[in-house]
């Protein structure tokens, strides 16, 4: 399948992972300072799960994230300076600054919000599926859920309307291990998510969520499948997360010198670029010059948001009724 | 013998869905020697309250119902006799008056011709439309803008004594079709012209209010020898000047107290506007197809500078049959001044001290000319 | 023509008549058709009391039976209407709520205020409430006023045919998302109903009832109740203006003000149990904005605190009743200082 992928679309690919992994990074730092508010839970680690599918999306797909969204967003195309500013609560946010990290959402690019529900999605996510249907186009959907809202009711329900209706609708399971501070080993009652398809009437497939190339092949086959109407699958992308539940977590339910190794021997970044300066023609420099338009443009998103205005206090009130 | 000179006073039935009213004071008293036309009790419905006047000459012997009373159509409220009726007749006939009374059935009112609504298809509308009395002379009752049938509710009855009277909703009123092509007055009058033929009225008194005045008027030009004789209340049709504020005002409103205060504007008497006559407006104009009608035919009659564009008072003097003008001194939405310099072929009744709808204000005076 | 149809034949005609005008205007829930994936009849209940009967045989595939997972089904209605549907979803029993309420009140209300003013969720939930039919105490309640609690949901209660066609309408055509709350005993209430479309706006309060003495603030089936204890009320002389709030949000503060200024005397009557009820949020109101005008304190008629009873004789009594309006009327009138 990397036959499909020219040196453009890798760079593309890099491209988004590393600013996925900046913007994360950077988000770590800036609130250990005191900038940013409220709550963020970071997705770095997971960087080629949301690019390998984000690939395949079509402005007019829809995604429905959850609460490490950022990953999802900037895969999906919202724009990233905003999506900053959003998470510092300024009036330049993505959302006006009234939704915060755990809602950012970008309707005009198909990205249907972050979800501080768990398991607030899969529902969603089928809807958006069934609209696409009943308008007769090839559109889809993405969900993206945790190991932990594999458990969740709502999951299970919106896995067996999708199967029920045959609706466009892939379930991306990003299992990363730990449901908040209580390993999946232990909460969910099963080896692999992905068995757990079979029993919903839909395929299901295990994928390397640290490779890009697996993500990116696995997803191909779900999407075609789904825009030929043949209805919905199940991919459970087995990965890490390289920072806390939330940030503040202490992480003492992790292993000492866990993320540590993690960091050195999984990071899908080095993977992807050992794999692609090595198989595929890219030059180390064009990934370099990547890196540093990624630095750069991540300083620039946090200037942003640093310099942008608090909304209004009129905003307080605005926006909870199209007209009442 | 005697008791044939015993006259019941009844409830009326104003208009065709009313089926009973509140008594809410006498006017006068027991006692009272009445003429024709004298104000006696009044009376307030569901649509619209008014004074009941004597259509009967008399001394008022009784008054049978009270205050706040709430009574069918039909049903005694006084009892009308010459000095020489003994008491005890006026009550032997109260009694076996209430003994016999029935209060109507709705079904009964749905007979043809007894007053029910009926509907056909005219010049591509679907028509509703009402049928009261019978005889050779034939009436046709054109309401205005933003009206419907109802608007003749204290004329079609009296009028009914000694001929057919018919009342239709327009297009894009009452339960006539709402989605109006051509809102021209020439397009309208050309629908009501086709409502004619349709029920094979060769000849019929016409009598138009506000814009369907102007209707009238247009179709005593268009076919003359279908109009035996014109009457135009408050007419649209024959001078520039309209109240334009109300008219965009009325379309565009969708809030109870606004509606209030502008239907205030079509009479002398505020307080004849009451909640149920602001509910039935608001209830019309939010059924679909209403406000794009209102706003098409608008521009049918009105220009884009407020002032009326289909003006035919040049053209009445050319009028074979005969042509009166009744208008209110107190019409704030057409003025009554339209009714001055007209054609010597033209008969003008000004009344004094009412408003637009003075056919409801002072629907006896109206119905008197009307019948003359 | 009006002509007489019942409360549910009216939101039949509702739905096929805006069905027939849009075509994103889509049905889903339990049985709303019935009989899907079998070899029976297909529609063969048309809603579990026929409220939907025929709107399969008309719309095909835009009337969709679901599985019984609220969660799942209401919340794909929600993301539907996100992505350019417009979904009519049914919550079978006003009841279930418990299990999508989450779908409801942080998905759907919410959007619109945390994505920014960007979202639109034309979503209509009807649901079915209210006691009488025996149902016992999962299948009876009155929670409307959980929904009126949440910011950014329209709750619409509507109490006769003629209502509840042209707020079903107003419902449909409502760019937020609107709780449609229909009385199960209302059902076979008939109405004068026109066959045209039309709309009636939220935030209208309507006065079914004109008075000078005593206001009855009320809603849904209640107002039915009301009307029969002012008619006893007024052989004794009072004269009671009832309010039929139509929609408890947006709600129609100014028309209740209004006559309470006029009659100085309130009673609000509500079906459903007494704490942080529609009672007690329209007493709450009236006492702080027309409390120079009130004679007599607020009295509330409501349910007791307790769930919906089986039996048939508690559930009378459970219900407020017009002898219980009408007392607390002659409480309000009675009062002196």
């Amino acid at each position: 399948m990397t036959a499909n992928l020219s040196v453009e679309d890798l760079l593309d690919a890099y491209r988004t992972m590393k600013t996925i992994r900046e913007f994360e990074d950077r988000v770590h730092v800036e609130f250990a300072k005191g900038g940013i508010p409220g709550f963020v839970h970071l997705y770095a680690g997971e960087e080629a799960s949301a690019t390998g599918v984000g690939m395949h999306l079509k402005e007019t797909d829809k995604l429905a994230s959850n609460h490490r969204g950022h990953g999802h967003c900037i895969a999906k195309g919202v724009e990233v300076k905003g999506m900053m500013a959003e998470i510092y609560g300024k009036k330049t946010g993505t959302c006006h600054g009234k939704g915060g990290s755990m809602h950012i959402a970008d309707l005009d690019t198909g990205m249907m919000g972050a979800n501080g529900i768990v398991g607030g999605g899969p529902p969603l996510a089928c809807g958006a599926a069934l609209a696409a249907k009943m308008k007769g186009t090839d559109g889809i959907a993405v969900v993206f859920c945790g190991d932990g809202a594999s458990n969740q009711g709502t999951t299970f329900e919106a896995m067996n309307l999708a199967t029920v209706w045959k609706l466009p609708v892939i379930f991306v399971f990003e299992n990363n291990g730990y449901g908040e501070a209580t390993p999946s080993n232990y909460a969910v009652s099963c080896e692999d998510i992905a068995d757990r398809a079979v029993g919903f009437g839909m395929p299901g497939e295990i994928v390397d969520g640290h490779d890009f190339f697996a993500v990116h092949k696995a997803f191909a086959k779900a999407a075609e499948r789904a825009r030929a109407g043949e209805g919905p699958s199940l991919l459970e992308h087995k990965l890490d997360r390289f920072f806390g539940h939330f940030e503040g977590d202490n992480q003492n339910y992790r292993p000492k010198g866990e993320v540590k190794r993690l960091r050195e021997e999984v990071c899908c970044l080095k993977r992807f670029g050992a794999e692609v300066t090595t198989n595929h023609g890219v030059d180390q420099a064009q990934l370099s010059a990547i890196d540093n338009e990624v630095a750069k443009l991540i300083d620039e998103a946090v200037a942003f948001a640093e310099k942008s205005p608090e909304p209004d206090l009129s905003a307080l009130t605005t926006d909870v009724y199209i007209n009442y | 013998m005697s008791e044939s000179r015993i006259v019941a006073l009844t409830m009326p039935k104003w208009g065709l869905s009313m089926t009973e009213g509140k008594v809410m004071e006498w006017l006068v008293e027991e006692g009272t020697d009445l003429s024709l036309g004298d104000d006696v009790l009044d009376i307030e419905t569901e649509k619209i309250a008014n004074t009941f006047e004597a259509l009967d000459a008399g001394i008022l012997r009784r008054q049978v119902a009270d205050p706040e009373d709430v009574l069918p159509i039909g049903a005694l409220l006084g009892v009308i006799a010459p000095p020489e009726i003994t008491e005890d007749e006026i009550e032997a006939f109260i009694v076996t008056f209430l003994a016999n009374y029935v209060p109507p059935e709705p079904e009964e009112e749905q007979e043809e011709g007894s007053g029910g609504y009926e509907e056909l298809e005219a010049n591509g509308y679907h028509l509703r439309y009402s049928k009261m009395g019978t005889g050779d002379k034939v009436i046709l009752l054109v309401h205005g803008f933003g009206g419907d049938a109802d608007r003749w509710l204290f004329t079609q009855q009296p009028l009914s004594s000694n001929a057919t009277v018919y009342a239709l909703d327009l297009p894009g009123h009452g339960q006539s079709t709402k989605n109006i092509q051509d809102g021209s007055v020439e397009s309208l009058a050309k629908t009501v012209i086709a409502f004619m033929k349709a029920l094979d009225i060769d000849s019929a008194q016409l009598v138009g209010h506000s814009l369907g005045g102007a209707i009238a008027l247009k179709i005593a030009l268009i076919e003359p020898e279908l109009v035996s004789r014109l009457d135009l209340i408050a007419s649209a049709g024959l001078g520039p000047e309209i109240n334009n504020e109300y008219i965009q005002g009325f379309i565009s409103t969708d809030s109870r107290k606004e509606m209030k205060k502008l239907l205030q504007k079509l009479v002398a008497d505020p307080d004849l506007v009451n909640r149920s006559l602001v509910n039935d407006m608001l209830q019309f104009k939010r059924t679909d197809g209403v406000n794009a009608a209102l706003k098409t035919i608008s521009t049918g009659f009105i220009g884009a500078d407020g002032s009326q564009s289909d003006i035919m008072k040049e053209e009445l003097h050319q009028l074979p049959m005969p042509v009166r003008v009744i208008w209110g001194n107190k019409d704030e939405i057409i003025p009554s001044a339209h009714a001055e310099s007209l054609p010597p072929n033209v008969e003008v009744k000004l009344l004094d001290g009412y408003g637009h709808l003075v056919q409801l204000e002072a629907a006896s005076e109206v119905n008197a000319l009307l019948a003359s | 023509m009006a002509r007489k149809i019942t409360y549910q034949q009216a939101i039949n005609e509702a739905l096929d008549q805006e069905m027939a005008k849009d075509k994103s205007v889509i049905i889903m829930g339990e049985d709303v058709a019935g009989g899907s994936g079998g070899d029976g009849e297909m529609d063969a209940w048309g809603g579990v009391l026929g409220v939907t009967k025929g709107l399969w045989g008309k719309y095909g595939d835009r009337v969709m039976d679901t599985p019984i997972s609220e969660a799942g089904y209401v919340g794909a209605a929600v993301g539907a209407a996100t992505a350019g549907l417009r979904p009519v979803c049914e919550l079978m029993f006003i009841d279930f709520m418990g299990v999508c309420f989450d779908q409801i009140y942080n998905q759907a209300a919410k959007f619109r205020y945390m994505f920014g003013g960007k979202a639109e969720t034309p979503i209509v939930i009807r649901t079915m409430y209210g006691a009488g039919f025996r149902a016992a105490a999962q299948h009876s309640q009155c929670l409307y006023n959980m929904f009126t609690a949440v910011p950014g949901l329209k709750v619409v209660i509507p109490s006769s045919p003629y209502d509840v066609k042209g707020l079903l309408i107003q419902a449909i055509r409502d760019n937020d998302p609107v709780i449609f709350c229909e009385h199960k005993v209302l059902y076979t209430l008939e109405g004068d109903v026109p066959e045209e479309s039309y709309t009636i706006p939220f935030g209208e309060a309507n006065i079914v009832k004109e008075g000078n003495d005593v206001t009855i603030v009320t809603v849904g089936r209640m107002v039915h109740q009301a009307i029969e204890a002012a008619a006893t009320l007024a052989k004794e002389g009072v004269s009671c203006e009832v309010v039929d709030l139509r929609t408890t949000s947006p709600l129609d503060e100014e028309t209740i003000i209004e006559s309470v200024e006029n009659t100085g005397r309130l009673v609000v009557v509500d079906e459903s149990t007494p704490r942080c009820s529609i009672a007690t949020d329209i007493s709450a109101i009236v006492a702080q904005k027309a409390f120079g005008s009130l004679e007599a304190p607020i009295e509330m008629v409501t349910a007791p605190h307790t769930p919906v009873p089986f039996n048939g004789a508690l559930e009378d009594q459970y219900v407020p009743s017009p002898g219980r309006i009408a007392d607390a009327a002659r409480i309000v009138m009675g009062y002196k200082v």
